[in-house]
Order: C-alpha cells, then sequence, then structure tokens
C-alpha cells in the first residue's frame, strides 16, 4: 500500500471519529461554559443513539422516504431526544441545587438501563441493527478536486458535514453573538452577570439543553459512522469528549485539535495492521484499543495544573454568595 | 492504651433498656424464642420459614420500638424536624418509594397484566424462595456491600471514585492469579484464600492511588481520570490473561479454576441457609464496615479525611496535609474495591474471563453508598437492599419481564436522592405536620405531666 492510498484510508477514519468527539465535547463545552458540569453526555449520546437507531431502523423497513430524508429525520430524532433527557440533569443540577455529579451519574445509568430494557422488552436483543447506507459517494463539484476531493469529500458520511456545519455554528453562537457572551459570563461570575439583569438560571437551562441537543446528535452521529449495529453503547465517546474538552483547555479551536488527536489514537486500533511499521511492533489488539485512554490519563497530567477551566462550573448557583 | 473499651457501659445499657419497659423485655425474648426455638422444629416445611420469618420481623419491630423509646426517655427536648440524619434518612425512603413507583408505572405501561405481580415479586426480592434465596441475596450483596463502602469513603474526602469498577477488576486478577499459583501456600487452612484476599487489596489500593497522586499533584479530575482507568484496566489484565498460558484457559476462553484451598470458606453459613452460595463473604464485608467506621469516626486520621472533604482549604488552614489525604483516601478506597473482586471471583464458578467489560458493581456502589448516607453502617443495610432487589429481578424473568427494570429503579433512586433539597423540605413538612400526633405520643412514652410539657416549649 503507497503512502497516498494509505493516506486516503486513514483520513476518512479519523475525521469519522473526530467528528462525534468534538460534537460532544463542543456539547460539554456550552453546559461548561454556562457552569454546570455535564458528565451525563455518555448517557445522553447513548439516549439519543437508541432512540435514533429505533426512528432509522423502522424508517429504513416501512417508508419509502430518500436516505438523506432519513439520515437527516435520525440525527433531529437524536438532537430532541438528548434535549429533552438533558432537562432532568439541568432540573436538578440548577434548580435542586444537587450534585451535578451524582445526578449525571444517574442519568447514565438510567440511559443504559431504560435501553437495555425496553430493547429486550420489545425485540428480545439489545442489538439494533439498521442498514449502512449513509455514506456518500462523492459531493457534487468538490469531489473533483484533485487531492482534497478524495481525501474529504469522497465516501464520507452524511452526519459528518451536519456535524461539522453545527460545530462551526456553535463557535458562532458562543463567541460573536450577546447570547454567547452571556453564557460565558455565567460560567466565570454568575453573581456579576446576575447583577447586570442576566436570569443566571434560565441561562444555565439554555447551556445544559444546548449541549443535550449536542450529545444526543453526537450519539447518532457515532452511530451512522460506527455501528451498523448498535450494541447499545457509545464506547465511552461521552467520556472521551470531556477528556477532549480538557485537553482543549475549554477553547473550541483546540477542541477540534484535541478532539483529531484523540480520533487518531482510536483510528490506530482499527488499522494498526495495515500501517507497515507500527504493525512491526507485534502487539495485540487489546493494546492499541488500550491507547486512547492512557494518552488521556497523560495528556491530562499535563495539561490539568494549568488548566482554564470555567471558574464556576460545577458549583449551584447562590444568589447570596459573594 | 490507657483507655480500654467499657464493657459495664455496655452491660448497663441493656440492663437499663430491658428493665425500664416491657418493649424490651418482649423483644429479647422473641429473639430468644426466633434463634434456639422456633428454627429448631419449623425450617424444614413452607409454614415453618413463614412463621419464622414473621418472628423475625416482629421481633425486629419490637427492638427497633424500644431503641426508639429508649432514646426519647434519654433526650426529652429532642425536635426532629431539626435532626439531620433523621431527615435525610427519610429522604432516603423516600426516594426508595419513588424509585419503586416509577418502576411499577414503566413495568404497568409495557405489561398491564402482570404488572403487580411482577411488582410484589420485586419487593420480596430475596424472600422469594425461602432460606435459600436468603442466602444467595447476601451471597450477591456481598461485592456490592464492599464496592459502596469504597465510594462511600472517598466520598468522604470530597473524591468521587468511579472507578471502583477498574480497582475491583484488577484486584480480582491478582486474587485469582494467586489463587492459580501459588500452591505452595496450600498447606495451612485458610492461609491460601487470606494471602488471595490480601493481593486483592494490595492491588485495587495500588490502582486507587494512581487517581488520588494525579488529583494531590497534578489537579487531574479525579472522576475522569478514574473512568479513564477502568478501561486501562479491563484492556491490561485482559492482555495480561492472554499473555500468559499457564492461566489462561483458551478453549473456553476464561482463567483455570482457582485451587481449592484459595475458595472462600464457608464456616457452616451453608448449613443455616440451605441451598444457597452463601460463604462469609458477609462477614468479611461487616468487618470492613466496622474497621471504616472505626478510621471515620473514632481516629484522628479519618477527622482529618472528613476535614478535607467538608472544606479542603479550611483544612489546610488547619494544618490538615490535604494533599496526603486525598491520596491515601484513595488508596483506601481502592483497597477495599479490590477486595471487592476477591470476594467475586475467589469462589467455584466464578469465572473470570478476559472480557472488555466494565463490572457494573463498581457503579451499583456509587447509588449504595448515596443510599446509605455514606455511613459504613448505612451502606450495609443498603446494599441487603439492593441485594433483594437484585434478586427479585432474576425473578422477574420468570415473569414476561427483563430484569433491567431493577437497574432503572435504581438509576432513579439515586437521581431522586440527588435532588435532596426537594426531598428534605418535603420530609420536614411532613415531621412538622405529625409534631401534634408526635407530642402526644412523646408524652405518653415519657409519663409526662402537661406542665412538664410548657416548661419544655419554652426553652425551645
Amino acid at each position: 500500500m503507497s503512502f497516498l492510498d494509505l493516506l486516503y484510508y486513514l483520513v476518512p477514519l479519523i475525521i469519522a471519529s473526530a467528528v462525534p468527539l468534538s460534537v460532544v465535547a463542543l456539547g460539554a463545552l456550552f453546559s461548561e461554559r454556562s457552569g454546570v458540569v455535564n458528565i451525563a453526555l455518555e448517557g445522553i449520546m447513548l439516549m439519543g443513539a437508541f432512540v435514533g437507531a429505533v426512528v432509522i431502523r423502522s424508517l429504513q423497513a416501512n417508508s419509502s422516504l430518500s436516505t438523506t430524508s432519513i439520515a437527516l429525520i435520525g440525527l433531529g430524532v437524536g438532537a430532541v431526544v438528548g434535549m429533552v433527557f438533558s432537562v432532568a440533569h439541568a432540573f436538578a443540577s440548577i434548580h435542586m441545587k444537587s450534585n451535578q455529579i451524582i445526578s449525571a451519574t444517574a442519568l447514565n445509568m438510567f440511559a443504559l438501563a431504560f435501553g437495555s430494557f425496553i430493547a429486550r422488552t420489545f425485540n428480545n436483543t439489545i442489538i439494533i441493527s439498521t442498514q449502512d447506507v449513509f455514506r456518500i459517494p462523492s459531493v457534487p463539484i468538490l469531489g473533483d478536486i484533485p487531492f482534497i476531493g478524495n481525501l474529504f469529500f469522497k465516501g464520507a458520511y452524511l452526519s459528518t458535514y451536519v456535524g461539522v456545519i453545527i460545530f462551526i455554528i456553535g463557535i458562532v453562537v458562543l463567541y460573536k453573538t450577546k447570547a454567547g457572551l452571556r453564557l460565558r459570563s455565567c460560567g466565570e461570575n454568575p453573581q456579576a452577570a446576575d447583577s447586570l439583569g442576566i436570569n443566571v438560571y434560565r441561562v444555565r437551562y439554555a447551556g445544559v439543553l444546548v449541549s443535550g441537543a449536542l450529545a444526543g446528535l453526537g450519539g447518532v452521529i457515532f452511530l451512522m459512522s460506527f455501528a451498523q449495529k448498535f450494541l447499545m453503547t457509545v464506547s465511552g465517546f461521552g467520556f472521551l469528549a470531556l477528556a477532549v474538552l480538557i485537553f482543549g483547555n475549554w477553547k473550541p479551536n483546540k477542541i477540534i485539535l484535541a478532539g483529531i488527536f484523540f480520533a487518531m489514537t482510536r483510528v490506530l486500533a482499527v488499522s494498526f495492521n495495515a500501517i507497515p511499521i507500527i504493525s512491526d511492533l507485534g502487539l495485540t489488539l487489546d493494546h492499541y484499543l488500550m491507547v486512547p485512554y492512557i494518552t488521556t490519563l497523560i495528556v491530562l497530567a499535563f495539561v490539568s495544573k494549568n488548566s482554564a477551566a470555567p471558574r464556576a462550573a460545577g458549583e449551584p448557583y447562590d444568589a447570596g454568595k459573594r | 492504651m490507657k483507655k480500654t473499651f467499657d464493657w459495664s457501659n455496655v452491660i448497663s445499657n441493656i440492663k437499663s433498656y430491658v428493665t425500664s419497659h416491657w418493649f424490651g423485655l418482649t423483644g429479647l425474648l422473641l429473639l430468644f424464642i426466633f434463634l434456639f426455638i422456633t428454627p429448631s422444629f419449623l425450617t424444614t416445611t413452607e409454614v415453618g420459614y413463614l412463621i419464622n420469618l414473621w418472628v423475625l420481623i416482629i421481633t425486629a419491630f419490637v427492638l427497633i420500638v424500644g431503641k426508639v423509646v429508649q432514646f426519647f426517655r434519654k433526650n426529652k427536648h429532642f425536635v426532629p424536624s431539626e435532626s439531620a440524619p433523621l431527615i435525610s434518612g427519610l429522604g432516603s425512603v423516600l426516594a426508595i418509594i419513588i424509585g419503586l413507583i416509577v418502576g411499577l408505572i414503566i413495568m404497568y405501561i409495557v405489561n398491564p397484566e402482570q404488572a403487580f405481580q411482577g411488582f410484589l415479586v420485586i419487593l420480596k426480592g430475596g424472600f422469594n424462595q425461602g432460606m435459600a434465596s436468603f442466602g444467595t441475596m447476601i451471597y450477591y450483596a456481598v461485592p456490592i456491600i464492599l464496592t459502596g463502602l469504597s465510594v462511600s469513603f472517598a466520598f468522604r474526602t470530597g473524591l468521587f471514585n468511579i472507578g471502583a469498577s477498574g480497582q475491583l477488576i484488577f484486584g480480582a486478577f491478582v486474587a485469582v492469579y494467586i489463587g492459580i499459583k501459588w500452591d505452595f501456600l496450600a498447606g495451612v487452612p485458610f492461609l491460601h484464600w487470606f494471602v488471595a484476599v490480601l493481593g486483592a487489596l494490595l492491588a485495587g489500593a495500588a490502582w486507587g492511588a494512581i487517581p488520588g497522586l494525579l488529583k494531590a499533584y497534578r489537579n487531574v479530575n479525579e472522576v475522569v481520570s478514574s473512568i479513564m482507568l477502568n478501561y486501562i484496566a479491563v484492556y491490561w489484565v485482559a492482555i495480561m490473561i492472554k499473555a500468559d498460558q499457564s492461566i489462561y484457559f483458551k478453549t473456553q476462553d476464561r482463567l483455570y479454576d482457582i485451587l481449592p484451598s484459595a475458595v472462600t470458606p464457608k464456616f457452616g453459613l451453608d448449613q443455616i441457609f440451605v441451598g444457597s452460595q452463601i460463604n462469609i463473604g458477609i462477614v468479611v464485608a461487616i468487618l470492613i464496615a466496622i474497621i471504616l467506621y472505626i478510621i471515620l469516626f473514632k481516629t484522628t486520621f479519618g477527622y482529618e479525611l472528613k476535614a478535607v472533604g467538608l472544606n479542603r482549604d479550611a483544612a489546610k488552614y488547619a494544618g490538615v496535609n490535604a494533599k496526603r489525604n486525598i491520596v491515601l483516601s484513595m488508596i483506601i478506597s481502592g483497597a477495599v474495591a479490590g477486595i471487592a473482586g476477591a470476594m467475586i471471583f475467589l469462589d467455584r464458578g466464578a469465572w473470570f474471563k478476559p472480557e472488555i467489560v466494565l463490572r457494573p458493581e463498581g457503579f451499583t456502589g456509587i447509588a449504595i453508598s448515596l443510599l446509605g448516607l455514606n455511613h459504613p453502617f448505612g451502606v450495609v443495610f443498603a446494599g441487603l437492599f439492593y441485594g433483594s432487589l437484585e434478586r427479585g429481578g432474576e425473578y422477574l424473568n420468570l415473569l414476561r419481564f427483563k430484569h433491567e427494570i431493577i437497574d432503572i429503579i435504581i438509576a432513579v433512586i439515586i437521581y431522586v436522592s440527588a435532588l435532596g433539597l426537594i426531598l428534605q423540605k418535603l420530609v420536614i413538612k411532613n415531621l412538622k405536620w405529625n409534631s401534634k400526633i408526635f407530642q402526644k405520643i412523646k408524652r405518653v412514652i415519657l409519663k409526662e405531666s402537661p406542665s412538664d410539657q410548657s416548661e419544655g416549649g419554652a426553652t425551645q
């Protein structure tokens, strides 16, 4: 296999991993920037992916809609489900001032139990199989560009492009609009924001709901890019996304780089046999599957010391506190 | 060791308990009947079992009422709505009730005809099939109690140990490895088993130390790091197993059986709970709960740990070495989780497989720790409660339900208990609403005249 072939083989795989990671990390960013730590992302992703898989499967079996519209409906359903599910976390952590990690852990457990229970009750197995038809052979004009066209615009997933577009919109909202500024102020100093007439509760609700929608969307993107058979797991992507967020130091442009970095460590496991130098090392698949988690740990050990975490993240808002 | 444990105090306490009111005497009598009379001629039949069970329930009830009466005689000016342990305890009970109701609703939606029947099966839990299922319930509750103790101990220091799962798998691997390979220990009774458990303890402690060190010295969020360590533990253990042909039974994709000398002893418990898998794991769990209780509430070290958990900066200001305490707390927490791993796999037929699966016990431990109000003894009871629910879930499979409904109930219970604020308000309201009746009961218990009552009111 020549170097160019290798590149054509690896880059789409990396993109397919990087997009869901970055989208979910963006969701985590929205939530943490508004002042709420959201470890429930894994569960929200799972819920979005589960309902998305059910909807896509039934649409593929029973309706005559085109592949594109089924994909878009699936993505939309995932986002809505994620948003609705995240209301529970928002209510607990904003209104009830409860421990945000505990309520998020409860949601993670609930999502897994609920998905498995429903799937096994109605289908006797937790596996939901969908048809893998969401690749785009070639994007019209852009696919014809010599090198870049082959790399980015041939055989990629529709969900990838949706993810990229959503990511750009997210950055614009967060950094170029009044709402984004308010959101960020609530994560840094909610008392100051409150004194300027911003409703901290409402802004934090918005932050958590957006993060829920993005995580649900990320779940469906994960489903479309990796799992023709949905096995009631998102492979810890929700947790990895949090690591991406911390590695990206709560800044969108760095999040993209961190997402690509983590995607590369994951792709290593899928493709280590195809890469000549690495396949000679004689390590097993398990070694490579372990790599993303070890790199996360090492990276966190070096990055966490001087992190730019939102100052009020994780603290319930107390208007009387100075 | 100048100050020894004062036995005369205990004896006089029991004496006053028995003699001060008729509840105490009746309770002891019933306990005597339950222990020595009913089992000897009734356990073999179903009816006998039921009678035995009812005697136990009534005994427990009478003893608890007696304890309450004694408590009120001692603390005459007790105000329930201001008692934190009472309120949070009732909060836990309320969370359990709400969780069960949500479970019932979901069951009703899925399968209306069998919903109530299934619900009863869940409620009966470990009592579904007599002593056998009761023993099995305890057997399965042991690892969950231990992971619950692990999580709750770290929680006292303000650390969220979500990595009990990884510490458990690492401890279990070391325990099983010792159980298979170290046959030179087989000569002395129980020594092999003990060393295997010790190995699990050390392995769990080592694995728990990593997030502790990262948290203390590199400021790494212990939640994210211990989640990563969960996955690393699972993969690494799988790699180590597959690389070592002397322990890996390849055709069945599992480790070899442990030697008989490393199997957890039963000490006759299987004679009491006939037909169950019970072993002395429950004794180990209770011993560890007592040790953790002593560390937390009776030592300076435990006081420092709790101080760090309540306010890290204030503890630092008071001269507590917060970093050292964080690391030690995680080490102890990891050690307990490691023992949980040993308790699962040091048994016949509990085969260790190199699967890439995070053990659910680690996450259930979080729920148990919360339900038990992060108190070692509370965790033991919450663990037994979970064990009962879990057994109920197994029997549910006989009806047309899937046992995942139990996990849904547990998740709802955690969520509701996380909503602490609203629950406590509800509980306080109820206690105030009850307070008139409560005053009357109090007057009867204390045999107070109304004038005493008004005096009590004036001091409040």
